[in-house]
């Protein structure tokens, strides 16, 4: 469990989690609500690049495909595989199997742009989010 | 309500699902013969180019085959079985005149490589139709070569493209599409190379013409727009909508799915149409075929018409030929000349009619759609005000509707025998359901309907879950669709 | 024409609607817009029509056919047509509402395992519109899959399918074809093996347009090398006998499947058949169906893996395609299962037979010889003693198309001609075309 106090946070509801200058990322619990029964993600691959606040994953659900936005940027360390076989993980436990992948950050100050918890609560409690 | 659910179309006798032909299979057992040959194919062909195992086909009787597909066919809802108001398809009356008519044989069986001499028949009705088209579309010339509307809609991008790179102009590299646009617009955009811009609609659901200068200039090549909208609603500004797609350079393409709603009333040249597409699977009432085979004409101004895609047919001395040289044709889209099966039926339906009958059809069109809406809008609110073209947009609210959602109305008329309107589209609106009659549709069915909708309200309030599971009668009841895409089983 | 109302009707709807008169729905379309003239011709009642489309049928030439070139004549069974005029397949739309379009639905599954079981492949999507387009397609996946930008064609791809993959790639200048000669008629495996370097497919067309067989093997184990994918274009109606493209390890397979049961109809509708591996299922375009159950646990049919299409991923979809062929798909799945894997196999029999039969009978004349020496379907290329063109055009005065002439496509086969014959031709016929073919070579 990536613990969702813990963790930083995009507008676009992915959480990174911070820890020795890689960052785990998913989307958040708010998110698998929103988005509904997950059939399938698309994971970057191992190397591949990612810029913070764009597109590095794409989501699925039986009527709509959405973009999953970078937290931070680096180089991909690792993609969970357990994820792209049972993508429900995502909507089961988004904070924990259904992590999406691991990020080597290139600018660990970027952190410093994502919300906090706390911050991102109040973020989602905002009518236009809904 | 019981009168309506009793009626006898509901269950003649009660279509139950059928195994796959694959289940219904005997080993050995044989349909279609033909003539034996007695030769293997090892005798012409050596052994490496040789097939090691046989395909798994069915092993079937012609009978057990016309008895499979017959009984497959009675789970469908269609045309010629249900009211089906699809919104944006224009569901209308297949005429049966025209299956018969492509079928003759000398329509049939011309071969795609035959001389020009050969195919004088099929190559003329091309000839007319292509004439027909321009004159009801305002219009100088067509190509009848695109197979549906996005094949259409795609063809009109590269003509635009083609259109500005031979004025030299490399800039423009964006196209203005409507955010209640088919989602086929921003693909074929997409798919021509162009960036897609979306313009927000105003809101009265047309087009805000202030709001589409701010995303128009000089990068932009085309601005794509459904006449009417897919809200039902003509654009009554399109003049200045043209004008101001003209004064910054760009073109105007219209998609003509929604052209039913115009035909025999306006002219889409008189609006400052540059290109256009129709769906002959729409307005010029050929079937769909459970999803295919269409046609997708495009038309053009005279300054388009170098880009159109080559052969055309051409008139010469009295004799109809296929030409190619065109140098500045965006080529082939496709291997042979067209859908012309269903090019010959859209010939056939066009004339049969008059200038005055072609009217009809677009008036009894929005006649019967403002109908529909009249008798519902109480129950499902319309989205947008007065009164709508040859559709109306409608929406649940499941805040007065014990939670029910456009979905469970949708799968609840279905047990009432009518095939469901579109739902969910235009995005743009919440919870939509696009109703579209179309001019075939008689007044009482389209009674029948409303009453249909007006006990599916009422059964919302007083039992919901009634709705939620439905629907109750169909062979199957509502499916698991997030189980069929996380584990896809898509073959035997 | 079709519209039912009567004055009363129309009377009484506007009553209900709530306006005096129809005038007033249109006032949003400005009236300077609705004073538009139409010059039609006069309407038809419809036994007018069917004289006219009668008349207009005639002027088409019955000829006895011997081209090919991408479109078939095979024998369509009585039972093909009754089933697939059907109005309940016919007159029904794209099956958005699932539990009322079963009948669509499992004749779509029926399809896709028809043609997985055809191609030996793993995937199929619903249809394409036809064996060009699918081309394109396919080609268009092979670039996303690999990134990468040259694709590789042989020369002796239809030249119609070669335009349509350059009028698909106009826009993306970054995409480039290399064109590998077929001299011997068939592809010239060391020029492949150079063109081959960093493509992102190879196309191989088996048959291709000569009519020759390719070393399928060979074709695939260089384009594997290569790092490229292998997309094949084939003849459905050669695979109850010919190799299928996933037995020589195609990741891609397409095919035009008028064969199957279609009419030539002057060149559509027609099907483009698409199938691939299930590592590609994601970049497959269009439509697929797939089977799920409902509430009660019972089998049934739905649209699905939706997310890669145009209605929902707009411009970010893996095609624009909407509609599709799906009753020429229909037809397709039918016929098969007419023929059964038996009847496939005759079928593809025939075919060899008859065809073998003519170059037989032509190679015997004087002056004619098949020019190229390689293991072929149901059709080949007859080298003429004059300009094929001008022949194919004399023998029209007989009633028979001899075939499609070459110097079009390239002009050193000026005088080629590429003849076709399926199980529709009778040694009857092979003799006629043979004896019309001496009498005007010789004029």
């Amino acid at each position: 469990m990536y613990k969702p106090e813990n963790c930083k946070y995009t507008k676009t509801h992915e959480w990174a989690f911070a820890e020795g200058g890689v960052a785990v990322a998913g989307i958040t619990d708010f998110a698998q609500h929103e988005i509904s029964d997950i059939v399938f993600v698309e994971l970057p691959k191992i190397g591949a690049k990612t810029e913070q606040n764009k597109r590095c994953a794409v989501i699925e659900s039986v009527k709509a495909a959405s973009d999953f936005n970078a937290p931070v940027s680096g180089e991909v360390a690792a993609a969970n595989d357990a994820l792209a076989a049972n993508p429900a993980l995502a909507n089961q436990s988004p904070h924990g199997d259904g992590w999406f992948c691991k990020i080597k950050m290139s600018n660990p100050g970027e952190l410093d742009n994502l919300m906090d918890y706390a911050a991102y609560q109040e973020f989602i409690k905002q009518p236009a989010q809904h | 309500m019981p009168e309506l659910l009793t009626r006898t179309e509901l269950n003649p006798c009660k279509a139950e699902p059928q195994k796959l032909s694959i289940e219904k299979s005997a080993a050995g057992r044989r349909g279609l013969r033909l003539p034996a040959s007695g030769r293997p194919a090892g005798e012409h062909l050596p052994a490496e180019q040789l097939r090691k195992t046989a395909p798994k086909l069915p092993e079937l009787s012609e009978f057990d085959v016309v008895r499979h597909y017959t009984n497959l066919s009675r789970l469908n809802f269609s045309l010629d079985t249900h009211f089906y108001p699809l919104g944006s398809c224009t569901m209308k009356y297949n005429p049966k005149i025209n299956e018969e008519l492509c079928a003759l044989p000398g329509f049939a069986a011309a071969h795609p490589a035959a001389p020009d001499s050969a195919a004088q028949g099929t190559l003329e009705a091309m000839h007319n139709l292509e004439k027909l088209l321009c004159e009801i579309c305002g219009l100088s010339a067509f190509t009848l070569q695109p197979s549906a509307g996005a094949h259409g809609e795609w063809c009109g991008i590269l003509l635009a493209r083609a259109y500005h790179a031979k004025r030299g102009d490399a800039a423009r590299t964006e196209i203005v599409v409507a955010d209640s646009s088919h989602g086929t617009n921003p693909a074929s955009a997409a798919l021509g190379g162009f960036n897609v811009i979306t313009v927000k609609s105003g809101p009265d659901g047309r087009v805000d013409v202030a709001e589409l200068k701010k995303h128009i200039g000089p990068r932009t090549a085309l601005v794509m727009l459904t006449i009417p909208g897919t809200v039902g609603l003509f654009e009554t500004e399109i003049c200045k909508i043209s004008a101001a797609a003209h004064a910054v350079g760009a073109l105007l393409y219209m998609d003509g799915a929604n052209f039913n709603a115009l035909i025999g009333l306006a002219k889409p040249g008189d609006f400052g149409v540059d290109i256009m597409h129709l769906n002959m699977h729409k307005t010029f009432s050929t079937p769909h075929g459970g999803g295919g085979p269409g046609a997708g004409a495009v038309g053009v101004t005279k300054a388009l018409e170098p880009f159109l895609p080559a052969p055309r047919v051409a008139l010469e001395n009295g004799v109809y030929r296929t030409k190619s040289d065109y140098p500045d044709s965006i080529g082939r889209l496709r291997a042979f000349f067209g859908n012309t099966g269903v090019l010959l039926r859209a010939y056939c339906w066009l004339r049969q009619h008059s200038p005055e009958t072609l009217r009809l059809v677009a008036e009894n069109a929005i006649l019967n759609a403002n109908y529909a809406m009249a008798g519902l809008k109480d129950l499902f609110p319309a989205q947008y005000g007065g009164w709508c073209m040859h559709e109306c947009v409608l929406s649940t609210d499941p805040a007065t509707t014990g939670g029910v959602r456009t979905l469970d109305v949708a799968k609840r008329l279905l047990d009432y025998g009518f095939h469901a309107p579109t739902v969910y589209f235009p995005l743009i609106v919440h919870e939509a359901l696009m109703i579209e009659p179309t001019e075939t549709e008689s007044r009482e069915s389209i009674d029948l309907f409303v009453a249909a909708m007006r006990a599916i309200h009422a059964e919302a309030l007083e039992n919901p879950e009634l709705l939620k599971k439905a629907p109750h009668t169909r062979p199957v009841k509502r499916l698991d669709e997030v189980g069929a895409a996380r584990q896809p089983d898509i073959r035997w | 024409m079709y519209t039912p109302h009567t004055d009363k009707d129309r009377e009484e709807m506007l009553k209900a609607i709530g306006v005096s008169s129809f005038e007033e729905l249109l006032r949003q379309i400005p009236q300077e817009l609705r004073k538009s003239k139409f010059n039609l011709p006069p309407a038809l009642t419809e036994p007018e029509l069917a004289a006219h489309a009668a008349e207009l049928a005639a002027k088409n030439s019955r000829l006895l056919n011997f081209a090919g070139g991408g479109a078939y004549e095979h024998y369509i069974p009585a039972a093909v047509r009754a089933l697939v005029s059907r109005g309940e397949f016919v007159t029904a739309y794209t099956p958005y509402q699932a539990e009322a379009s079963q009948g669509t639905l499992q004749a779509i599954y029926e399809y896709q395992s028809t043609v997985c079981a055809l191609f030996e492949m793993d995937a199929s999507n619903a249809s394409l519109y036809d064996g060009a387009t699918a081309l394109a397609e396919a080609v268009n996946a092979a670039l996303r899959i690999t990134g990468k930008t040259k694709v590789v064609l042989p020369q002796a791809l239809n030249p119609q399918y070669k335009r349509t993959l350059q009028t698909y790639f106009a826009p993306n200048r970054a995409v480039s074809f290399a064109e590998v000669s077929c001299k011997t008629g068939v592809l010239d495996a060391a020029a492949l093996e150079t063109a081959a370097q960093d493509a992102a497919c190879v196309v191989l067309a088996n048959p291709n347009y000569f009519g020759c067989l390719e070393d399928a093997d060979e074709v695939s184990r260089i384009a594997k090398a290569a790092g490229a994918l292998l997309v094949a274009v084939v003849n459905p109606a050669s695979l109850g006998a010919v190799r299928a493209p996933g037995s020589y390890n195609a990741d891609i397979a397409v095919a035009e499947g008028q064969p199957l049961g279609l009419a030539l109809g002057y060149g559509g509708p027609y099907l483009g058949m698409f199938a691939c591996k299930k590592e590609h299922l994601r970049h497959i375009p269009g439509r697929i169906c797939g089977i799920t159950k409902d509430l009660d646990g019972k089998r049934a049919f739905v649209l699905t893996l939706q997310a890669r299409e145009q209605h929902i991923r707009r411009e970010k979809a893996a095609s624009n395609i909407c509609s599709n062929e799906a009753l020429c798909a229909l037809t397709a799945t039918v016929y098969c299962a007419l023929l059964g894997p038996a009847g496939m196999r005759e079928l593809a029999e025939l075919n060899l037979e008859a065809a073998h039969s003519a170059a037989d009978k032509i190679a015997a004349l004087k002056g004619f010889k098949i020019k190229f020496g390689k293991p072929y379907f149901n059709e080949f290329v007859v080298e003429c003693p004059g300009d094929a063109a001008q022949l194919r055009d004399a023998l029209l005065q007989d009633g028979i198309l001899a075939g499609i002439p070459l110097g079009d496509m390239d002009s050193s086969l000026k005088n080629c001609l590429l003849v076709c014959a399926t199980e529709t031709k009778t040694p009857a016929c092979l003799d006629a075309l043979a004896a019309a073919l001496r009498k005007h070579a010789n004029a």
